[in-house]
């Protein structure tokens, strides 16, 4: 995946932004390279947004420095547009313009030459599946259309580096999956992605993520590294009263935290071994008795949750 | 550039093709207001309800009150038999106006001496007030003559022709000449009218696209500032020249006001003039982040704008801070320019004060919007 790592796209360095008292991004540093997909994960309020900003050239940083594709951003904003594209977390689109009136004005907007305007957007319209609705009016798409259109807005000129926040939230399954089609085709043709996401399944689909709490970088790493460096080893509880499960192990010895996950609960414990027997007699005192207790593999969001130390571990 | 300002432009057009209830705010409204400003907005007034009081009931009183109850501008509804009664008419807004003859009225005008006549108005309503007592002096001053040319006998005091009923309030309307306050009134409600609609179309237009989220992804295209600012301000001033052009007609038209100046004069001001306005409504779309924001501030300044313009209230009768105000209201120095174009003929040679105004408060206004405009992106 990271086979040519020769050039990076985007490189920042002591990035710092607040608002009045709120550090909203405190003293960050990445660096992207070309063709990866980076992802930014982190709970609500974590920065996430205001980087995007910043690297869109549409928020002034306080202090730092971004380089994008070369391009200084923060010196030379107006050069940098020509190489980005930003899909903010709620694209504004015309809602009184239809489908192809809105990317024919983005694509105008950028300098797409007419020919080339009409061909690509024919394209993008055919693999976000929008074809057969170009002439239906952009108000009266559904949140998941829109997206789409959102994304195809963004990528009517040819970006170098495409920024986009949070793209698929209110989006369905199906959607979705065009969605990161039409991501891994443009990553294939050299675009460099920065997403940022609040669905794991999507974290887990990126070259590399960066977990974001409180304005800073906690963590920042390949999702296998990542899962790799979770402390502890993580336990699944399978019950048909999950709630219940989790009732009874949380604050035992041992347990750094449990986190459900649907009819199971992932329970995050210093050593498997000793601990295993010690959770079925607590689960066996509060009188459940079909709790299968199995090793498991850590999820984006067990580590999540583990590296941000969601839950302070609960030692005697 | 073009390339863009074009595309801009045409998305404009085409969203306000799209909206089918566009033509009806952009134009109902102003006909509409226009009618109800041409038949509401003038001096001339009908129907004051008055009350009467004469202590006095002598030949001369009910003669006195005779006239009054010849004109349509009076209508007696009350002939009281106490003080008590009259103010009561006036409390409970039953009467704007009073007059209350004393007794002995009569004994002093054949004694020839000045005979009071007492006059209340109802202060609340001022204006109408003001007018009513105007014809009120009229009136008397005829019944003076009247009396004066009646009397047989000599007087013993001054000449014949002096007056005989002591009132001297006089009430006369700036443009009074051809009776028509209307010719006066129009050019104004063209030039206000104007200002409302197009600084608040303007102002609300950026507010949206700020609050739809589309201005952040303009701002990410390669798009420049001014070229935005024109793409989003350039349709405000067609549509006010448009407006202005509507409305004139119907001043025109409908109430036969003259227009006996120059087209020319009246398109350079009108730009310069829709200039300042769209620069005022920009200016204001910086101070709001959301559509409320700019609707309080819309209804908070277009009213000062309006008052301090010299519409209604003469400019020269404000207290001096009030009068420098009215020196960055691109209305007042639309106004002059209006009602001289329409009404007096004058050109350039005389307006250009006025026209220098506009521009430099066009120039000042866009300026300080455009480089507001900038800062608040961030
Ligand atoms: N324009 C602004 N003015 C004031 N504070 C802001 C502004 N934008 C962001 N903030 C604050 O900065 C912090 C980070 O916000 P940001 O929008 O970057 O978070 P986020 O990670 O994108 O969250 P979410 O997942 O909810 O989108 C928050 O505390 C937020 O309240
Ligand atoms: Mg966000």
């Amino acid at each position: 995946m990271m086979a040519e790592v020769n050039e990076i796209a985007v490189r920042v360095h002591g990035l710092s932004k607040s608002f009045g008292s709120v550090r909203a991004v405190r003293d960050i540093d990445l660096a992207v390279a070309q063709g990866e997909i980076f992802g930014l994960v982190g709970p609500d309020g974590a920065g996430k947004t205001t980087i995007m900003r910043m690297l869109a050239a549409v928020l002034r940083p306080d202090a730092g420095e971004i380089l994008v594709d070369g391009v200084d951003v923060v010196a030379e904003a107006e050069r940098a547009k020509l190489h980005l594209s930003y899909m903010p977390q709620r694209f504004g689109l015309y809602e009184d313009l239809t489908i192809a009136e809105n990317i024919f004005f983005y694509g105008a907007l950028f300098g797409v030459p007419r020919g080339e305007r009409i061909a690509r957007s024919q394209e993008l319209l055919e693999a976000a599946g929008l074809l057969p609705f170009r002439r239906r009016l952009a108000g009266q798409l559904s949140g998941g259309m829109k997206q789409k259109l959102g994304l195809i807005c963004a990528l009517i000129h040819t970006p170098r580096v495409l920024l986009l926040d949070e793209p698929t939230t209110g989006v369905d399954p199906v959607s979705r999956r065009d969605f990161w089609a039409i991501l891994y085709n443009l990553r294939e043709g050299g675009v460099t992605i920065v997403l940022s996401t609040a669905y794991m399944d999507e974290a887990e689909r990126c070259s590399r993520l960066a977990l974001l709490h409180g304005g800073e970088i906690r963590h920042c790493d390949t999702p296998q590294h990542l899962k790799a460096a979770m402390p502890g080893a993580l336990l699944a509880i399978a019950s048909a009263h999950p709630r219940d499960v989790r009732e009874a192990v949380s604050g035992k010895p041992g347990v750094l935290g449990a986190l459900l996950m649907g009819d199971r609960v992932h329970v995050r414990v210093d050593d498997a071994e000793r601990r295993i027997p010690e959770l079925r007699a607590a689960i066996a005192d509060q009188g459940i008795a079909d709790a299968v207790i199995t090793p498991a593999e850590p999820g984006i969001e067990d580590v999540f949750v583990a590296l941000l130390g969601e839950e302070k571990p609960h030692e005697p | 550039m073009f390339e863009r300002l074009s595309v801009m432009l045409m998305k404009e057009f085409l969203e306000l093709r799209r909206d089918r209830w566009a033509m009806f705010r952009l134009i109902v409204p102003m006909i509409l207001q226009m009618l109800v400003f041409g038949y509401a907005a003038t001096f001339t007034v009908h129907h004051v309800t008055t009350a009467v009081l004469d202590l006095d009931q002598s030949q001369a009183s009910r003669s006195l009150i005779s006239h009054f109850a010849a004109t349509s501008r009076f209508d007696i509804i009350d002939m009281a038999t106490n003080q008590r009664e009259i103010t009561s008419d006036i409390d409970h807004d039953r009467a704007v106006i009073a007059i209350v003859i004393h007794a002995g009225f009569s004994r002093d005008l054949e004694n020839g001496k000045s005979a009071p006549l007492q006059v209340i108005v109802d202060g609340t309503n001022s204006n109408t007030a003001l007018i009513a007592l105007g014809y009120i002096a009229q009136i008397v001053a005829n019944f003076s003559t009247e009396q004066a040319a009646s009397r047989v006998f000599p007087s013993r005091s001054g000449p014949a022709a002096a007056p005989v009923v002591g009132i001297s309030l006089q009430m006369r309307p700036w443009f009074n000449e051809g009776l028509n306050e209307r010719w006066f009134f129009i050019p104004g409600v063209i030039g206000t009218l104007t200002l409302m609609q197009v600084v608040s179309l303007t102002a609300f237009a950026i507010v949206r696209e700020r609050e739809v989220g589309t201005l952040e992804q303009i701002l990410v295209s390669p798009i420049r500032p001014v070229e935005f600012i024109l793409g989003k301000t350039v349709p405000f001033f067609l549509i006010g020249l448009g407006d202005i052009a509507l409305v004139s007609f119907v001043g025109i038209a409908w109430f036969h006001v003259p227009f006996i100046g120059d087209p020319w004069v009246m398109l350079v001001g009108s730009a310069l003039f829709l200039l300042a306005v769209v620069g005022m409504g920009l200016l204001m779309s910086t101070f709001s982040r959301t559509q409320q924001q700019a609707f309080a501030l819309n209804f908070f300044l277009l009213n000062p704008f309006f008052i301090l313009s010299g519409f209604a209230f003469p400019i020269a009768a404000m207290p001096k801070v009030l009068q420098w105000f009215t020196m960055i209201n691109p209305l007042r120095y639309f106004l002059v320019i209006i009602r001289a174009v329409f009404l007096k003929g004058v050109g350039f040679a005389v307006l250009w004060p006025e026209l220098g105004a506009l521009a430099l408060l066009a120039l000042i206004m866009l300026t300080i919007s455009v480089l507001r405009f900038r800062k608040s992106l961030d």
